[in-house]
């Protein structure tokens, strides 16, 4: 089995710290970082913290899951805008499920994404909670 | 001055009731909650552990510290439910922080007690001058056998504490330790639930050691009981650190902001501390508060502070204990928990 180590260490700054990346030049802030601007081309950028606070924007519930997250079943994924504009999918946690509206505020928070089996590593990340 | 310049607590959304665990086993939940003056406990979210539970706490620390991450120069986690039984905890929280990684980081385990000793360090890193910002965590998600008395009360949560010699919210004036080799409580290597020694876990055990401690450091210290505006002793249950606290001559009132255990349970690592952040939301510049924790084993840590003047601006910078375990809290059946619990076993 291909192992997940090097990848997840790869992305800890984008998932564990939700670290994007601004453009020099147009000031379009990529995330996850690329190596060039896809709205102007520039390839110098400085590292920014994102916001963590932005609202849901739509969501779906996901009642037959991938058998990692069988236990999880049925929880809610949606894509999320945070308040610089980026936006992002992500899991939205701690709500009892018809309590979600698409326009609602959310916080992005530091979770458990997914175990490596029984043996491997545990996966952290960014996760959303409603805040209203 | 040394002492704490941020404090954060944290505690899951997910409740369930002594009454729910009591029908589950067919006793009666009135006795129960009677005999353990506890009535709902926290139970941690099936993506929450001890790693982001002091994530979350951290987060609320730094809040109030207003300092940037990367000054921290030491962080220690103290828990009995460190997720990996090889790998730190530290290291996950100082990367989600963006703290290091110019940093020393250690995990710390002692039953109940490991939290209140990860301050100590953090403490005793400052008060050396090898340090001037270090933290102090304690967070566990611990877990009582189906059935077992420890099922009713052990409970998910944490604490955070930021230590430095600038803009001080609470004034470290004494600490004092208390341990002996007392068998009340343990876990084997590999083993799911630990074991206790029923009867063995009141006098020779959590009495002997909050008692030892407590007046220890009044003794040190050179004060008397009505010199605190609060007290906070550990709480594997309600009755137990108001027993103790009464034996040392404190009164309800004074124990009552810190005595968080009726609607959480029992927090382990994060149980004492998690009293003393509650202390904290409610305090005025000037009190002084004492903080004796228990980890079977056993030992105790006992802690006087004094807040200053900074305490108030501080308290609303991020979730006070109260507005965290008022505001959501969501309700699960037995058969929820112990899916939530993992303790539902699928083939792979
Ligand atoms: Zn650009």
């Amino acid at each position: 089995m291909k192992s997940i180590v090097p990848r997840y260490t790869r992305e800890i700054p984008q998932r564990a710290r939700l670290e994007g990346a601004k453009c020099l030049k147009c000031g379009h802030i990529e995330f996850p970082p690329r190596l060039v601007c896809s709205k102007c081309r520039h390839r110098e950028f400085e590292t920014i913290s994102l916001q963590k606070t932005g609202t849901l924007l739509t969501y779906t519930i996901i009642y037959t899951p991938a058998e990692t997250f069988s236990m999880q079943s049925p929880f809610a994924v949606g894509i999320v805008e945070l308040d610089d504009g980026v936006r992002l999918t992500t899991q939205i946690v701690d709500v009892p499920l018809d309590e979600l509206k698409i326009g609602k505020r959310v916080e992005m928070i530091f979770r458990l994404v997914q175990k490596e089996g029984h043996a491997g590593i545990l996966e952290y990340g960014y996760k959303a909670v409603l805040t209203n | 001055m040394i002492g704490i310049v941020g404090y954060g607590s944290y505690v899951p959304c997910y409740r369930i009731t002594v009454d729910e665990i009591a029908r589950q086993w067919g006793k009666k939940g009135d006795d129960i909650k009677n005999g353990i003056l506890v009535y709902e406990k926290s139970v941690p979210g099936m993506d929450e552990d001890t790693i982001t539970i002091a994530v979350a706490a951290a987060k609320n620390a730094l809040k109030r510290a207003q300092i940037d991450p990367q000054k921290i120069e030491g962080v220690y986690i103290g828990s009995e439910s460190h997720p990996y039984a090889v790998k730190p905890s530290g290291t996950v929280l100082v990367d989600a922080l963006g703290i290091g990684p110019e940093v020393h980081v250690a995990d710390y385990e002692f039953a109940c007690k490991a939290g209140s000793e990860a301050m100590y360090v953090a403490f005793s890193h400052i008060k050396s001058g090898e340090m001037n910002y270090a933290m102090g965590i304690g967070a566990d998600t611990s877990q009582g056998a189906p059935g077992d008395a420890l099922e009713f009360t052990a409970s998910a949560g944490g604490s955070a504490f930021i230590m430095g010699k600038e803009n001080v919210l609470a004034e470290i004036l004494a600490t004092y330790s208390y341990t002996s080799d007392t068998a009340d409580f343990w876990r084997r290597e590999g083993r799911m639930y630990p074991m206790h020694g029923s009867r063995f876990t009141g006098e020779p055990a959590y009495f002997k050691h909050v008692l030892g401690a407590g007046r220890g450091i009044l003794k040190k210290t050179g004060l008397e009981p009505e010199d605190f505006k609060y007290a906070v002793f550990h709480m594997p249950n309600g009755k137990f650190p108001l027993k103790a606290g009464k034996t040392l001559g404190f009164t309800k009132k004074q124990m009552e902001p810190g005595w968080v255990v009726p609607w959480i349970g029992n927090t382990y690592s994060g149980s004492s501390i998690t009293g003393l952040s509650a202390a904290l939301d409610a305090a005025a510049p000037g009190d002084k508060i004492l903080m004796v924790s228990f980890g079977s084993g056993a030992g105790s840590d006992a802690f006087v502070f004094q807040t200053t003047e900074a305490i108030e601006a501080a308290q609303h910078l991020a979730p006070t204990f109260k507005e965290m375990t008022t505001k959501k809290r969501i309700y699960l059946t037995y058969g929820e928990y112990v899916r939530y619990r993992g303790k539902i076993q699928l083939n792979d």
